[in-house]
């Protein structure tokens, strides 16, 4: 059957095979190679695995136990993240951390080590594990965490499903006081004013996120949110009302003159809402799980996340930089989202964030005119000792891979010779 | 509380329409399973999902034709049920079916005789008490007989027509029968079926399923684009459909 990722950029055959809850037979060194995959919802290759097959893991999508006093919740590794927010919201319990789109399974958010908007307060999404189980392709089964089989859990987070399948695990949730945060939006007119809004609200805001402006004009003018958890609740819970992109057109929706349209009305728009407000956390974490299928806006032939970081120090002329390029290309985008990491040092060998500034952006997918521009943005990345996020990329070469995660050959002891992905095909060669 | 009853504790869908049912307030339910160790961990995720429910196990021989009369008396002796749902069955091999008759016997007990007899029972419970509402998973396989499944279509359309005949049967009473009919659904049952795309998600299969007995609805097809497609595939001429490849 045909599988594509959410970037649509390319959709190959792959055999499904759901993922039993017992316990698996050793695969047949004749059988093709698998991937976990759970909801697809990575943007590049990640979780595809041409000429392969795919392990569904959306079939183990039970809890196990929770414990209402310390928060701590066992479940396998197929529950989406929307059912653990549904379920334990209502008990005053929230992830710890969440990224930008709420469907995604538990083992896709360890498989990427995903970070949030409060990574400044609470690192990422492995810190928050207490154990989890991986069913090798051998058979054998490691039980692993922060303090037992610390290689295998360090490898596993972040290890892009090349470890093994993730069955079980444990997380301890976040208790809260209501479902609700109060945010403040606050407009700024460049780089610098974000990083001083930025560095200024670390201390005191647990989130914070900003978007900029990455149409075609040199301006870099953004919006700041930031927020935090409301003691009280607000008035009115917001439905869960979802418009949906019925179909592909015919050719990419964003282009040149409908970014810098929406841009502009999105500037404006936010504009309207500065000062603080209380939002619901479905809206305020995960706003474009409201259009169902948006991704398909981008035309039939799909689009390109570029997400990098840069650490600290050269961080400022790197974005900058980028930027620049961006604007000279004419290629503007959507959703470019700005935001500071913290220093919470990740558990994973293989995860993406490191203190410093991250800059997620996407682009239609127009040939090699794009793959161009990320050439020279590849450059600065380089350049500044930053590097790409996996979870996103669909197309970063070898060495850039390779210079951003040092760690990578200690990872590579650790890779289960059943499994390999698009990118491991790619990026690491089998 | 309210008082549910699954038989076929372990089914992908019924356990899909179970959380719903319980995602709002606690219930009193009872799962009848044939292995105490998978329905344990269904229990155990429902529990967790709302701690205020009363959740029991039972297990059960499905093959045994006294065993659906046994379970049903055991159920009764805490009250009256509000709802049941009959869930249970197996999707088959035709193939392996043609050179096995015992296997096939046995398909056609447990997607058909064995779900009646359940059924059976509990009518003459809820006649008894005077109330209930009883679902009864069919499938659309048992509108027609087609050549790639028509032991698993036979059954079930067993099923079909008795749940008609209980129908019939409560007309006018408290008590609801309603006949559900989903179409492939991607679930374990389905999961050695090569293409799976174009199965329904299980989650909008309970969906309908609950919305539509909270509806009282006598007949509900999930999703609800298989009442259309079913009424084509029902009145196709046999020259035609026999040269179907379907």
């Amino acid at each position: 059957m045909k599988v594509g990722s959410w970037g649509r950029l390319n959709y190959e055959d792959h055999a499904f095979v759901p993922v039993s809850r017992d316990h698996a037979p050793e695969r047949k060194e004749t059988h093709k190679k698998t991937l976990p995959y759970g909801m697809g919802r990575s943007y590049g290759d990640v979780c595809l695995n041409p000429l392969g097959d795919l392990s569904f893991t959306r079939s183990l999508d039970r809890f196990i136990k929770f414990n209402p006093h310390t928060g701590e919740l066992v479940c396998e590794a197929g529950v989406l993240l929307r059912d653990i927010q549904l379920t334990f919201s209502k008990k005053g319990w929230i992830l710890p951390v969440t990224p930008g789109s709420q469907y995604v399974t538990i083992g896709g958010a360890i498989a990427n080590d995903i970070h949030g908007k409060n990574h400044h307060t609470a690192g990422c999404f492995s810190r928050h594990l207490n154990w989890l189980e991986i069913e090798r392709t051998d058979g054998q089964l490691i039980t692993c965490s922060a303090t037992k089989n610390i290689a295998w859990f360090a490898a596993t987070c972040g290890g892009l499903g090349l470890t093994g399948v993730v069955k079980k695990l444990s997380i301890t949730l976040k208790p809260v006081c209501s479902n609700w945060l109060d945010t403040e939006t606050i407009v700024f007119s460049n780089l610098d004013e974000f990083i001083r809004l930025s560095t200024a609200s670390e201390a005191n805001w647990e989130y914070t996120v900003a978007w900029i402006d990455c149409g075609v004009s040199k301006k870099k003018r953004g919006i700041f949110m930031r927020a935090n958890h409301s003691l009280e609740a607000g008035e009115v819970t917001p439905r869960d009302r979802k418009i949906k992109m019925p179909f592909v057109p015919p050719v990419s929706m964003v282009n040149r003159i409908s970014v810098a349209a929406f841009n502009y009305l999105y500037f404006c728009s936010q504009k309207l809402k500065i000062g603080i407000k209380k939002n619901h956390y479905q809206t305020f974490f995960y706003p474009l799980d409201n259009i169902t299928h948006w991704n398909r806006m981008y035309g039939p032939h799909g689009f390109y996340q570029y997400q990098l970081v840069v650490p600290s120090d050269a961080g400022r002329p790197a974005i900058d930089a980028v930027l620049n390029e961006i604007s000279a290309s004419g290629q503007g985008s959507f959703l470019s989202v700005l935001k500071t990491f913290g220093n919470k040092a990740s558990a994973g060998l293989l995860s993406f964030p490191m203190e410093g500034i991250t800059l997620a952006l996407d682009f239609p997918n127009n040939g090699s005119e794009t793959l161009q521009l990320f050439r020279r943005l590849d450059a600065i990345v380089r350049e500044a000792r930053g590097r790409l996020y996996p979870a996103k990329d669909a197309r970063m070469p070898a060495s850039l891979f390779a210079d951003g995660y040092p760690q990578l050959e200690e990872f590579l002891a650790y890779r289960d010779p059943g499994i390999s992905s698009g990118l491991s095909q790619r990026l690491m060669g089998w | 509380m309210k008082r549910y009853v699954i038989v076929g504790g372990t089914s992908t869908i019924a356990e899909h329409c179970v959380r719903l049912w319980l995602a709002e307030k606690g219930i009193d339910l009872t799962l009848v399973a044939r292995d105490r160790e998978r329905a344990n961990s269904v229990a155990a995720d429902l529990k967790v999902r709302s701690p205020d429910s009363l959740i029991k196990v039972i297990e059960g021989d499905f093959l045994a034709p006294k065993s659906a009369e046994k379970i049903v008396q055991e159920i009764y002796q805490d009250g009256a049920v509000d709802c049941v749902l009959i869930a249970h069955g197996s999707l088959p091999d035709q193939y392996s079916c043609a050179s096995n008759l015992t296997s096939t016997a046995e398909e056609l007990w447990i997607n058909g005789i064995s779900p009646a007899l359940f059924a059976e029972a509990f009518a003459t419970k809820m006649s008894e008490f005077q109330k209930g509402q009883l679902g009864i998973i069919s499938s659309v396989a048992g509108d027609r007989g087609r050549k790639s499944n028509y032991i698993y279509g036979a059954a079930k359309g067993l099923l079909t027509r008795y749940t008609q005949g209980l129908q019939h049967r409560f007309a006018g009473t408290r008590i609801v029968v309603t006949l559900i009919k989903p179409g492939p659904t991607q679930t374990p049952m389905t999961a050695h079926i090569k293409d799976s795309s174009n199965m329904a998600n299980v989650e909008t299969v309970a969906k309908g399923i609950v919305t539509g007995m909270a509806q009282n609805r006598t007949q509900i097809y999930v999703p609800g684009k298989w009442a259309q497609i079913m009424m084509v595939i029902r009145h196709l001429p046999s020259f035609i459909f026999n040269r179907m490849d379907i």
